[in-house]
């Protein structure tokens, strides 16, 4: 093969596409409801997953556990452990990780396993030839401790009040005492868990100092760079192989004790270590969603305009961490109001580790906030979805920049009609028997973000293209999506392009996370796409906006010529940076959505049956309408688990993640989710990125919670103001 | 996991008396196993034993049934006789785990699943069924699943299953053989109260057998099985009510009453059930003999609404099986 001819297109977004690419190529795939190319993997498990892929003398550790939640590690038996059948070693290295690595932080995160700070932190790594050995061994490991009184909950716990995240403008209160119609609600909401189908694992094995670690992440380059810096080797040394991912939603975006427990193992017994987490240990040594309590206050006049918005918000979070879920992030920018409030507070409590989770923020900030909205409504008695309609503002109300676009109306406009809300009745008004029948709705609303991201595509002398990026798939369809930018950029049917992911060695990703994956990796991609196009262009002396490609052939001017040909040959490489830039400051970027749920609640035990739920959602272009409308079911699905379901239970001595298994940790089974429809409205976002395409897959999770939760209070005239709606917090209530 | 040795048994004999634990279809003895809660040194397979069959019981006119231990929950439900004339059976079976574990399940073993308390699965908890003498963490603990009715200060942990609810409603039998013979125990009498001895869950003695479970003929009443939980399924019973109930002519001639989720055994109460006999089917009746189960009830923080909402699901059923209006029952 000859050397490959490159050219490179970087791009910084500081002004709104004008290019639209992606609307003037012609092969048609993009948007289609493709299949995954790697689906056929999945399904018959051929797919190797992280701990699925074991070189030759792999050998097995497993975390050992503190069962204190606070003090030090004085001791442990470790000589008798080491002594047990099959144990190789018990590792105590001062480097083993208290907490994983936050999303995106590229260092180390705090270290040291002496130190405890919650239940279940690691204290140790038992090393044993097969994993029944380490299991056993690991039970068996009994740590001396100094103990301290932990804070078990943050309840009436003092908290931090970061300047920078509290904000004010105008007079809230002189804005609720004048008020035609005001609420002035608090709310809670329970920590959850990730809970992913695959739990961490990771394999790691060492050539002289190069150290490779297949694991289970969501954002390579950042995890490189944490790995290293957590062991204190170079991060040239370093590659990380994730090449599926069986899920995250957040719990996998940081390194986290598997990867460096088994790298400093893999280094002192010079063989490869799989650690692969216990599923109890995911449940309480990775991270959790903070739980939150939240105040909103709303003041209104007598035509339901706004007046007033306050949304303040109390979370918790370990020592030393310093991320905190931005419970108000879409507060300030969705609705109009003069006078606001926003604040932040955070308690430091001894349990799991608080981190991202799916939409952090708005998947619990947004469903309160419309729970709120909702009561304001009857309150004023204004339709629902008429007063959020009267209260979309024409710009940022906080910072007075424009919306790059803001579809909300129209969604809701779209979504009530296709739910048919006009048959919604008023509070407690429908009855089938012991079922008490309501309808509620939710705004859907969430940040859209762009971050910087590296591919190359490589097109073949063949007329074949690969695509090579270390972005990751966790599911969500990374692999279809790219693929078909690829194909659609460069006039390819899907089976001429092949996409290599996962790799660290690979140009540098975004990676899986705040639903900016698909719109940055996919712009990458689309420009290295765009840098072979030029290429192709030149050869045929033309500009590359007169060129059109399609199944495989190039036409310029009058004249059709096969790739083959073109190329004579040749390879031409293709290397594409997107970066975020002015656009990201000068416009406010957020995806839209509205969410309508029916629910029967049983008038005599308190059972929530969730009916139907519908959704309309305006996110720009949608690259596959097939994996978009997965990711957003299976949002919507996450929104059921919040308003119904899931909850972790901490033991209020300890704060000890209590139900740290699938079965007590409960994620909606298929009997809680119903029949559910998704809608995309027609949209292109210029601001965005060059595909004109946004965040779906966290979008889709805000506001569901809050339209159930209001269709409960339709149903029943209750208010559950402590999610989820468990049969305990109606009960007492019922009609 | 600790290290275990495995024998096979291929007859209920080499069962009978055998040192070691039986397993069945291991989906709860497994993951107890692998959480190091039981650790039995050797584990006896009774999975070649035969004992799979359903077949006609009974007193001469074979209407009864006779589930050999080691038939499967699915095929269990599945079975048609039992769909026709003991459904309740049916939907309780349904009512738990997934299809993938009642594919596994055996009747024994399910009869011998172990409490789900969080404390009891937590080897750093103290736990007197686990751990006799070393307390009872769930007392001051997360206790959402915990018992209301019959519970101790030794432990107020609940028996977790389904089908025994429903197997106590419709008055079953657990055939039990041990080296000194057979003997027969009524489901309802078949677990015990936790007591100042919690780490004994049932009557069963070691070295014995259970080789069956016997239903008496149909009742001809209407039977309703009514599990309340925290999600719709896959999840054990925050509170189930079985019930077996026969009117005739506008008034309950009979009524049998079982409650899951609330007590260390499916909760029976003839004498409470007896209240209903003569009254016409309303919310007066229901309510009566809800109060009259109820009255020992007492909760234990988090699992203090389970005394109203046990209290619902029993009128809720009631009113299911005696084709009632809610709207009156309630
Ligand atoms: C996630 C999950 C959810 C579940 N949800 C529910 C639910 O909602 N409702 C419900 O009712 N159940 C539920 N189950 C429990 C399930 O029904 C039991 O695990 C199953 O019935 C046990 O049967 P088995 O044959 O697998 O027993 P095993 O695990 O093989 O054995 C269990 C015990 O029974 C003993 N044993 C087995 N057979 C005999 C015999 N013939 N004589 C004497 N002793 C015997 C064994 O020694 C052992 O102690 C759930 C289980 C899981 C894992
Ligand atoms: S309730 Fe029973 S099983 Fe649970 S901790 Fe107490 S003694 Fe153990």
């Amino acid at each position: 093969m000859s050397a490959p001819i490159e050219l490179k297109l970087h791009h910084t977004m500081d002004r709104p596409d004008s290019d639209n690419l992606l609307d003037r190529t012609a092969q048609g795939v993009i948007s289609a409801p493709l299949d995954r190319p790697e689906g056929p993997l999945k399904v018959t498990g051929r797919a190797t997953y992280a701990d699925e892929d074991h070189p030759d003398g792999t050998v097995h550790g497993v975390l050992a556990r503190a069962s204190v939640a606070r003090g030090w590690v004085v001791g442990m038996n470790t000589a008798e452990v080491r002594a047990m059948p099959g144990v190789l070693d018990v590792i105590r290295d001062p480097r083993l990780l208290r907490s994983p690595a936050q999303g995106q932080a590229s260092r180390a995160p705090v270290q040291n396993p002496a130190e405890i700070f919650y239940v279940g932190q690691p204290v140790a790594l038992v090393v044993a030839e097969t994993l029944e050995q380490a299991r056993h061994a690991a039970l068996a490991i009994r740590p001396d401790y100094e103990a301290r009184e932990p804070v078990a909950t943050a309840d009436g716990q003092p908290c931090e009040t970061p300047p920078a995240k509290q904000a004010t403008q105008g007079d809230l209160d002189a804005a609720m005492t004048a008020a035609a119609h005001r609420i002035d609600v608090t709310y809670t909401t329970p920590a959850m868990s990730h809970a992913a189908m695959e739990p961490h694992a990771a394999v790691a094995s060492w050539d002289g100092d190069r150290l490779t670690v297949r694991s289970s992440n969501q954002m390579l380059k950042h995890n490189v760079a944490e790995l290293a810096d957590a062991l204190g080797i170079r991060p040239g040394n370093v590659r990380i192989l994730s090449q599926y991912v069986g899920g995250g939603f957040g719990g996998k975006l940081g390194i986290s004790h598997e990867a460096v427990a088994a790298a400093i193992a893999a280094r002192r017994l010079g063989r490869p270590v799989s650690v692969a987490l216990h599923r109890r240990t995911v449940f309480e040594a990775t991270m959790r969603r903070s739980e939150t309590r939240q105040r909103v206050r709303l003041a209104c006049d007598a035509d339901g305009r706004l007046t007033g918005v306050g949304h303040e918000a109390w979370v918790s979070n370990l020592k030393g961490e310093r991320f905190s879920e931005p419970v108000t992030q879409a507060t300030p920018f969705t609705y109009a109001g003069e006078n606001r409030v926003i604040g932040h507070h955070v308690a430091r409590v001894n349990q799991t580790t608080a981190g991202s989770m799916r939409a952090p923020g708005e998947a619990v900030g947004v469903p309160v906030l419309e729970c709120a909205m909702d009561e304001l409504a009857e309150a004023a008695g204004i339709d629902p979805v008429e007063l959020r309609i009267r209260n979309i503002p024409s710009e940022d109300p906080s910072t007075g920049k424009p919306f790059s676009s803001n579809r909300l109306e129209d969604c809701l406009r779209a979504g009530a009609e296709a739910f048919g809300w006009a048959d919604r009745r008023l509070t407690g008004q429908r009855r089938e028997g012991e079922w008490l029948i309501g309808m509620g709705m939710a705004s859907a609303v969430r940040v859209n973000m762009l971050e910087t991201s590296e591919a190359t595509v490589i097109l073949l002398a063949d007329g074949t293209a690969r695509v090579e990026t270390d972005m990751t798939d966790i599911g969500t369809g990374s692999y279809a999506i790219l693929t078909q930018i690829a194909a659609e950029a460069l006039g390819l049917p899907m089976d001429r392009v092949t996409t290599v992911l996962g790799d660290s060695d690979l140009p540098p990703a975004s990676g899986s996370g705040g639903s900016f994956g698909a719109a940055s990796a996919g712009s990458a991609v689309m420009l290295a796409a765009q840098a072979i196009r030029t290429q192709l262009a030149r050869r045929l002396g033309c500009d590359e906006a007169e060129l059109t490609l399609k199944d495989g052939a190039a036409i310029a001017g009058n004249r059709m010529t096969p790739l083959t040909e073109v190329l004579a040959g040749d390879v031409l490489k293709g290397n594409g940076l997107i970066k975020p830039g002015k656009t990201e400051k000068t416009v406010r970027q957020a995806t839209w959505g509205a969410q309508f749920a029916e629910v029967a609640v049983s008038a005599l035990t308190g059972e929530v049956r969730l009916r139907r739920l519908a959704a309309t959602f305006a996110c720009g272009r949608i690259l596959n309408e097939k994996t978009a409308r997965s990711q957003c079911l299976g949002g919507m699905a996450f929104g059921i688990g919040s308003a119904l379901t899931e909850e972790v239970m901490n033991d209020p001595r300890d704060g000890h993640f209590v139900n740290r298994d699938m079965a007590e940790y409960h994620i909606p089974a298929n009997l809680d989710v119903p029949e559910m429809t998704v809608t995309f409205l027609p949209d292109r976002d210029p601001h965005a990125n060059p595909m004109q395409a946004k965040g779906i897959g966290e979008l889709a999770c805000c506001g569901t919670a809050g339209a159930i939760m209001n269709a409960i209070h339709n149903a029943t005239g209750i208010r559950v103001r402590d999610f989820p709606a468990t049969v305990d917090k109606l009960l007492d209530r019922l009609p | 996991m600790r290290a275990f040795a495995y024998a096979r048994a291929a007859t209920p004999s080499d069962a009978i008396g055998a040192d070691g634990r039986l397993i069945a279809g291991g989906t709860n003895l497994l993951d107890l196993m692998k959480l190091e809660i039981e650790t039995p040194d050797r584990l006896i397979d009774v999975n070649h034993i035969g004992l799979d069959e359903i077949a006609p019981d009974g007193d001469g006119n074979g209407d009864g049934l006779r589930i050999g231990a080691m038939v499967r929950n699915a095929d269990l439900a599945a079975d048609d006789r039992v769909r026709r004339d003991w459904p309740l059976l049916s939907r309780a079976l349904l009512a738990g785990a997934s299809g993938q574990i009642r594919n596994r399940a055996t009747t024994g073993g399910n009869l011998m699943q172990r409490t789900r308390c969080p404390y009891f699965y937590d080897l750093a908890a103290a736990c007197n069924k686990r751990d006799p003498g070393t307390g009872c963490d769930a007392l001051a603990g997360r206790n959402r699943n915990h018992a209301i009715l019959g519970a101790s200060d030794h432990c107020i942990a609940t028996y977790p299953g389904d089908m025994a609810v429903a197997l106590a409603a419709l008055d079953a039998v657990v055939e039990i053989e041990g080296a000194a013979g057979t003997r027969r125990v009524p489901v309802a009498a078949f677990h015990r109260l936790p007591g100042d001895t919690p780490q004994r869950d049932t009557v069963l003695e070691p070295g014995e057998l259970i080789r069956a479970v016997t239903l008496p003929a149909p009742t001809g009443g209407r039977q309703v099985y009514r599990k309340v939980r925290d999600r719709r399924s896959y999840a054990f019973a925050l509170v189930s009510v079985a019930a077996d109930v026969t009117v005739a002519d506008g008034a309950i001639t009979r009524a049998a009453l079982a409650l899951g989720g609330v007590a260390h055994r499916p909760w029976r109460d003839p004498d409470a059930d007896a209240l209903l006999v003569g009254r016409a089917p309303d919310g007066a009746a229901f309510a009566a003999v809800a109060d009259a189960i109820l009255r020992g009830a007492r909760g234990h923080g988090d699992n203090d609404f389970k005394i109203p909402l046990a209290r619902r699901t029993l009128i809720a059923a009631l009113a299911e099986a005696t084709g009632t209006d809610v709207r009156t029952a309630a």
